[in-house]
């Protein structure tokens, strides 16, 4: 089973790659990815030393061109394509079907991988992908059960790989539409959810915190509590009355307790979120993943999550707790 | 330039559906969509009763479109999206990946949540079948125009132009969620919110709508005073949502907009009786969703 990890910049590619990632996954400096933030990402002399570094200790390299451009826009992705294609980078994750018809055609030895932003939760889909693109994997979107995972498994030689660790999308990825309503740029459009620059902390005497996004309160913190980032799904709305996280509470995924069965399943590789978060983020969850694979892989009979596993990760967790999502049929 | 009805996005008793079909029957829609689209649990209705539905509806002049779920992940998810995709009679809005990859080869039509952004992506869905498409609801006048421009020029377009926003769908039930349930033991809570549960902010600022597994805009996006603009532009069809009152109505408004029959601001005072949490058309002008150019919001 393969263990791939984000990598926002240099030193957490580095990082990931030093402690044990089986591949990095990384974007360029533009929209034409879903973690476009201001300073992330590599331009081309950071991903020529990136792909070097990673070569040299056999870890592979995958670009991710996972948002959807527009007509307007379509050179960008035309070019960001090639790009990576001269690179000689080891997949392409691609969401767009248009970007995956120009990068079938225009590289027809590339491994190409439908992006979780692809939206594709059922074997039918990922058939109708790999009948024209020939794709190698597929991320699974996390809305699926882990009965539902196993299933689609079972139906597909594609490679199936899902999202073990990291913030946790509720909502169907690649569908879904909250930011752009609020603030006019969505994952799809502009590679951001809550892009930063719509996001206020507003911060009132006394010591309460308020979070909004584009003007709009997404949640109000007493001193005492942690403040997060104002994702409109992770906010607390009124509802019928009652004040609560109406969609999802502040809270990271964590599947460790799951990978025997992921792994009987057939799961080929488990993705880490967090192309967004630090180096040390990065190593530290890099570190545990590893150990937990390996741990599993040699005995999976008699595979536990060990407690100081799970220590550190809630560390680093949003909200520092975490949750089995989707996976998980009753969290549904 | 054609009116349409989407599918009924919310949980309605069966006696409710047919009786608004008997309305729609006699409305000012050319197109009609057919079916449930948003959680498998709901079944007042069987495939045989929307088919059923569509026959009569098709003998009354409309043409009808059968609509598939937007989140096909189980095994009898599958199962019933085949039985809709090879249906011989009436044509499928395929709206996820699954249901395009099972009418491959066919004439169908896809949905507002099928990703179509680009005119490369519209090209590749014609060479499959494509006969029209949904644009997304995040897409706005330019985009529209660039696909419309570049794009294959025999598929007909398609274009949300009354009512709420469909802006996320999840395998979490936020209906269910809001009573303390699960999913599985929903006990169709949907059933008694006709048009969703209302989310607001901590301000009180309504905001959206919960839809079972479906999140809505509080809004109602209106492009209502676009339509003459969408028909230069060579938009096929207007389509209107349902809601449980009004919809006939709002239908009508649509078709006299059309005709010139109505001014911008005599549509603009009838049409606020079908909002009832104010309007929206941001994403229209490339913008946040929410924001209404008409009231400065």
């Amino acid at each position: 089973m393969q263990l791939v990890c984000p990598a926002g910049n240099l030193p957490s590619l580095k990082a990931a790659v030093d402690e044990g990632a089986s591949a990095v996954y990384i974007g360029f400096k533009d929209d034409t990815n879903a973690r476009h933030f201001a300073g992330l990402n590599f331009d081309d002399k950071k991903i020529q030393q990136g792909i070097a570094y990673a070569r040299e200790r056999n870890v592979e390299v995958y670009l991710a061109l996972n948002t959807y451009p527009q007509t307007a826009s379509w050179d960008r992705w035309k070019t960001a394509v090639d790009h990576a294609g001269e690179l000689g980078v080891d997949a392409m994750i691609i969401a767009d079907i248009g970007v995956m018809e120009y990068a079938r055609q225009r590289w027809p030895d590339m491994n190409l991988h439908l992006s979780v932003q692809g939206s594709a939760t059922s074997y039918k889909a990922i058939e109708l992908y790999q009948k024209h693109f020939g794709i190698r994997r597929v991320v699974l979107p996390r809305v699926l059960s882990l009965q539902q995972v196993k299933q689609v498994a079972e139906h597909t030689d594609v490679g199936i790989e899902v999202f073990g660790f990291g913030s946790l999308c509720i909502m169907v990825e690649g569908r879904c539409l909250l930011s752009s309503y609020v603030t006019g740029e969505s994952p799809n459009t502009y590679g951001a959810c809550s892009p930063a620059h719509a996001v206020q902390w507003v911060e009132h005497p006394g010591g309460d915190m308020e979070t909004r996004l584009n003007g709009l309160l997404v949640d109000r913190y007493e001193p005492f509590e942690n403040v997060g980032y104002p994702t409109i799904c992770k906010g607390r709305f009124n509802v019928a009355g009652n004040t609560y996280h109406a969609l999802e509470e502040p809270t990271s995924l964590n599947t460790l307790e799951l990978l025997p069965q992921l792994m009987s399943a057939g799961v080929e590789a488990i993705k880490i979120e967090g192309r967004q978060r630090s180096p040390a983020y990065v190593s530290q969850v890099t570190r545990i993943w590893r150990a937990a694979i390996s741990s599993c892989m040699n005995n999976t009979e008699d595979f536990f999550v060990r407690g100081d596993w799970l220590y550190e990760l809630e560390k680093v967790s949003e909200g520092t707790q975490t949750t089995l999502g989707a996976y998980h049929r009753p969290w549904q | 330039m054609k009116i349409s009805v989407a599918p009924i996005s919310y949980f309605w008793p069966r006696d409710q559906v047919f009786s608004f079909y008997e309305e729609i029957e006699a409305s000012a829609a050319d197109i009609v969509y057919l079916g449930e689209t948003i959680c498998a649990k709901r079944r007042q209705l069987k495939t045989s009763d929307w088919i059923d539905l569509a026959k009569r509806l098709s003998d009354a002049g409309k043409q009808v479109v059968l609509s598939t779920l937007a989140l096909n992940v189980s095994e009898s998810d599958l199962k019933r999206l085949d039985k809709i995709c090879n249906n011989s009679d009436f044509l499928v809005e395929a709206n996820d990946m699954s249901a395009i990859a099972l009418l491959e080869g066919r004439a169908f039509v896809s949905g507002h949540s099928v990703n179509v952004y680009n005119a490369n992506t519209l090209s590749w869905l014609a060479a499959r079948g494509l006969c029209r498409w949904v644009l997304p609801v995040e897409l706005g006048e330019q985009a529209l125009s660039d696909i419309l421009a570049q794009g294959p020029q025999h598929i007909e377009s398609e274009v949300l132009v009354f009512g709420r926003l469909p802006l996320a769908y999840s395998a979490r039930c936020y209906t269910a969620r809001a009573h303390n349930l699960q999913k599985d033991q929903c006990g169709f809570r949907c059933l008694d919110y006709p048009q969703g549960m209302l989310l607001d902010t901590q301000e009180s600022q309504s905001f959206l709508v919960l839809n079972g597994i479906q999140t809505q805009s509080a809004a109602t996006c209106n492009l209502l005073s676009k339509l003459n603009v969408m028909e230069r532009m060579g938009v096929d069809v207007a389509r209107v949502e349902p809601q449980p009152e009004g919809t006939g109505e709002v239908l009508q408004i649509a078709r006299n907009m059309l005709n010139g029959d109505l001014s911008e601001a005599e549509m603009e005072s009838l049409i606020t009786a079908y909002a009832s949490e104010g309007m929206c058309d941001g994403y229209w002008r490339g913008d946040a969703g929410y924001l209404h150019q008409a009231t400065g919001r």
